[in-house]
C-alpha cells in the first residue's frame, strides 16, 4: 500500500506538472460540449422545396401551405411543369420536388388517391432522405386535415404517424451529448493511459522501475487510477457543462449515469494497457488505438443507429463494450431508465471490463 | 565451490533474438568485492547480459545466481539487493534530482537520509543542482544522478551498463575514482564499457564480443601473456602504410591505434628487413619500435584467434 502510495504521488506530480494536462482535463469536455452538439447533428432544416401543382385544387393548395409554414422547409415557388422544377433540381436551385398529379383532389375523394412523388436530391443522403420523410408526413397530414375539414370518413389516406418519443422535441442535439461523453471517455481513459505507459517504455523509465522490487501490478494500478479519477472529473465537467448550455440533465439517476461511466473508465483504461503491451513506440500505440476507437465509435452506434447497419455487422457491435455503454448512456439520460431496465447492458458491460483487466495483467507479464 | 562464494555466477547462459545469438553459452564467475569489467564493442551483447542477470529478461538456456540468488526463482530478492543503471538514462525528466532520489528511495522502503552517507560523495557533486528538473542536467550530472539512485537502497551489487557512453574524459575519469571508493565499502561492480582505456582500471576484464567471452585476466595478466611481437609503425603517408604493411611478409596483421600503426609480426618477423623493404618502396621516413601490448591489442589478438569470430 504504501509503494502505491509513493507511486501515485509520482504520477500526480508528473500530471499536475505537466503543462498541458490538467488545462485539457478541464477545457476537452468543455469545448467539446460547446461545440460539437451543434455540429455532429442530423437534423435537416431549410429544404429548398418547389411544389409542381398540375392540380390546382383546394387539396393541392392546402399542401402548399403547409409546407410554406413549416419551419422544416424553405418554399420556394409552384411551379407548373416537372421538367422545369427538375432542372432547378439538377442545378442545385432547390432540394426537393414535390409533385401533386392532375385529379389529385377529386381521385381522392373518390376513395382511390393517385400518388403525389416526392423527388429528393439525395447527394447529401442525410438531406435527401429525412427531407423527403418530413415531405412525406406533411402531405399525409395535410390530406387527413383536408378530409376531416370535408366532415368525410373512412377514405383511406396513406397514414404516417410518427411520434419522437423520448425525445420529443427532436432535438438531435440531447441524442448526441450521451454519445459525446462517451467519445470523451474513450480518448481520455483510452487513449491516455496506453500513451502514459508508452512513454514510460520509450524513456526507458519502466526498465528503472522494473529493477525495483514493486509489483508490477502494483505499478499499473499507480498508472491507472489517476485517469479514473480524470474520467470521472471529465465526466462531471460534462455534465454540468450541458446542463449549463442545453438545460439537459439526466432524467434518470445521477449515481447511475456515474456508476455506468466507472465500469467503462476501468474497461477503456484496461484496454489502453492491452494496447500499450503490444506497443514499443508511441507511434505504434497511437496507430493501434485509433483502430480500436474508429471501431467503438462507428460501430458502437454513438453516430448512426445500429438498426441500419447490414446485418453482419450488427452481429459484430455485440462485442463491442461501447455498444452496450451507448444504450445506458442514452437510456439513462434521456428516458429515465433505471439500472433494473438495463441489467443486461450493465452485466455486458462489467463482463468486458473483466475480460479486459484480465486481458491487461496477461499480456503484461508475457513482456517480462 | 558453493555459488554463494561468488558474487555472481553465469552457466551456460544464452539468448536469442530471433535466429541471432544475443548472448551465446556464456560462463563466468566475479568475486565478491571486485570491480569486473565488460570490455567489448557495440552490439556485444552487453546489454542483453545485464537484462539477463538483472532479471529483465529471462534466458533461453543457462543459469546464473546472483549473490546466491537464482535469477529465475528469487527476482525480488535479487531486484532488493541490487542497484542498476541502465546504459541510456532513463530517469523521470520530468521531476527534479531530488525527486528523483527521494522517489527511488521510497521504492526501496528506504528514505534518502538514511543512506546518505553512501551517495554523499557523488550526489554532492550535483547538490546545487538538485531543484534542476533531471531532464536539464547535463551529461555528467545525469550520470552522478543515476549511479545516485541505483545506489539509495545500499545494494550489495551494482550492475552499470556503459555508464561512462557520452561522457566527457574528466568526468569519466571522475566516475571511475567513485567506483574505487563504492568497491571500499565492499559493494561488487560489474561494468561495461566499450572503451579499451577503461579497462585497466577494472580489477579482473572479460573480453567479450558476439555474445561470447574471449577470455577472462586481470588487465595485467592480459597485458603479460601477449606473446607475439609488436611494433608501433609510422610515416608521413599513413594510409599508404597501413595497405603496404599488410601485404609484407612476416606480418600477421596491422591496424590503426590512434597516431601510430600497431604491427604484429609472426615469430621470424625482423624488424630490419621490413624496414629496408619499406625505405626501397618510398617510406625513407619510417619509424618502428617495439611496444608493450594494451587491451586493445589483446582484443583483437584474441578475437582473429576465435574461429567463431
Amino acid at each position: 500500500m504504501r509503494t502505491l502510495g509513493v507511486l501515485l504521488e509520482k504520477e500526480f506530480l508528473q500530471l499536475f506538472r505537466d503543462p498541458f494536462m490538467p488545462k485539457m482535463i478541464v477545457f476537452f469536455p468543455i469545448l467539446v460540449m460547446l461545440i460539437f452538439p451543434w455540429v455532429a447533428t442530423l437534423e435537416v432544416k431549410d429544404v429548398r422545396v418547389t411544389v409542381v401543382d398540375q392540380d390546382n385544387s383546394s387539396l393541392s393548395r392546402l399542401i402548399s401551405n403547409e409546407i410554406e409554414h413549416s419551419a422544416y422547409f424553405e418554399f420556394q415557388e409552384v411551379a407548373k411543369d416537372y421538367d422545369r422544377a427538375l432542372l432547378r433540381l439538377e442545378e442545385d436551385r432547390t432540394d426537393a420536388i414535390v409533385s401533386i398529379p392532375a385529379g389529385f383532389e377529386e381521385s381522392l375523394l373518390k376513395g382511390s388517391p393517385k400518388k403525389i412523388s416526392i423527388s429528393a436530391n439525395a447527394v447529401n443522403a442525410v438531406k435527401g432522405s429525412v427531407g423527403s420523410q418530413y415531405l412525406t408526413q406533411i402531405t399525409g397530414s395535410a390530406q387527413q386535415e383536408f378530409l376531416q375539414e370535408k366532415g368525410i370518413q373512412g377514405l383511406s389516406v396513406p397514414e404516417v404517424t410518427v411520434t419522437n418519443r423520448y425525445n420529443e422535441t427532436l432535438v438531435y442535439r440531447n441524442y448526441m451529448i450521451p454519445a459525446l461523453m462517451i467519445m470523451l471517455l474513450i480518448l481520455v481513459c483510452g487513449f491516455l493511459p496506453a500513451l502514459n505507459i508508452v512513454n514510460e517504455k520509450e524513456r526507458g523509465t519502466i526498465e528503472q522501475i522494473n529493477v525495483t522490487p514493486v509489483k508490477q501490478s502494483v505499478f499499473m494500478l499507480a498508472k491507472l487510477i489517476p485517469f479514473w479519477v480524470i474520467g470521472l472529473v471529465v465526466v462531471a465537467i460534462s455534465i454540468f457543462t450541458s446542463f449549463i448550455l442545453y438545460g439537459l440533465v439526466p432524467s434518470g439517476s445521477w449515481l447511475e449515469v456515474f456508476l455506468a461511466c466507472m465500469i467503462f473508465i476501468i474497461l477503456m483504461s484496461a484496454l489502453g494497457v492491452v494496447v500499450a503491451n503490444y506497443s514499443s513506440t508511441m507511434i505504434e500505440a497511437i496507430f493501434l488505438m485509433f483502430f480500436v476507437i474508429m471501431i467503438f465509435v462507428l460501430m458502437g452506434g454513438l453516430l448512426t443507429p445500429i438498426e441500419s447497419m447490414p446485418e453482419w455487422a450488427q452481429y459484430f457491435t455485440f462485442i463491442l463494450p461501447s455498444r452496450y455503454f451507448n444504450t445506458i448512456m442514452r437510456a439513462t439520460y434521456l428516458k429515465g431508465a433505471s439500472i433494473l431496465d438495463l441489467r443486461l447492458e450493465y452485466a455486458a458491460l462489467a463482463a468486458f471490463g473483466l475480460i479486459f483487466g484480465l486481458l491487461a495483467a496477461i499480456t503484461y507479464r508475457k513482456r517480462s | 565451490m558453493s555459488t554463494t562464494d561468488r558474487a555472481i555466477v553465469v552457466r551456460g547462459l544464452t539468448k536469442r533474438y530471433g535466429k541471432q545469438l544475443a548472448v551465446d553459452h556464456l560462463s563466468f564467475e566475479v568475486e565478491h568485492g571486485e570491480i569486473f569489467g565488460l570490455i567489448g564493442p557495440d552490439g556485444a551483447g552487453k546489454t542483453t547480459l545485464f537484462h539477463m542477470l538483472t532479471t529483465l529478461t529471462t534466458p533461453d538456456e543457462g543459469t546464473a545466481s546472483i549473490l546466491g540468488k537464482d535469477i529465475l526463482k528469487d527476482i525480488r530478492a535479487i531486484r532488493s539487493s541490487v542497484g542498476y543503471m541502465p546504459g541510456r538514462f532513463s530517469l523521470y525528466q520530468d521531476l527534479s534530482a531530488r525527486e528523483n532520489l527521494q522517489f527511488f528511495a521510497a521504492l526501496f522502503r528506504t528514505t534518502v537520509e538514511e543512506n546518505y552517507d553512501l551517495v554523499a560523495p557523488i550526489y554532492s557533486q550535483i547538490e546545487k543542482f538538485q531543484d534542476r528538473k533531471a531532464g536539464h542536467l547535463s551529461g555528467g550530472m545525469k550520470q552522478k544522478l543515476a549511479l545516485s539512485c541505483a545506489l539509495i537502497h545500499r545494494p550489495s551489487m551494482l550492475f552499470l551498463d556503459e555508464p561512462t557512453t557520452g561522457v566527457d574524459a574528466v568526468s569519466r575519469g571522475e566516475f571511475w575514482e567513485m567506483l574505487q571508493r563504492l568497491k571500499e565499502q565492499g559493494i561488487t561492480i560489474l561494468v561495461s564499457t566499450p572503451y579499451m582505456d577503461e579497462a585497466s582500471l577494472c580489477d579482473r576484464i572479460a573480453l567479450y564480443n558476439k555474445g561470447r567471452i574471449l577470455g577472462i585476466d586481470t588487465p595485467e595478466g592480459f597485458r603479460r601473456g601477449y606473446d607475439a611481437p609488436l611494433y608501433a609503425v609510422s610515416a608521413e603517408r599513413m594510409y599508404e602504410l597501413l595497405n603496404v604493411t599488410r601485404g609484407m611478409p612476416g606480418v600477421r596483421e596491422c591496424y590503426t591505434a590512434g597516431s601510430v600503426h600497431h604491427l604484429v609480426g609472426t615469430a621470424d618477423f625482423r624488424p630490419e628487413e621490413y624496414s629496408e623493404a619499406l625505405a626501397a618502396r618510398g617510406f625513407s621516413d619510417l619509424v618502428i619500435r617495439p611496444i608493450e601490448a594494451d587491451v586493445e591489442d589483446v582484443f583483437i589478438k584474441l578475437m582473429h584467434n576465435d574461429p567463431l569470430q
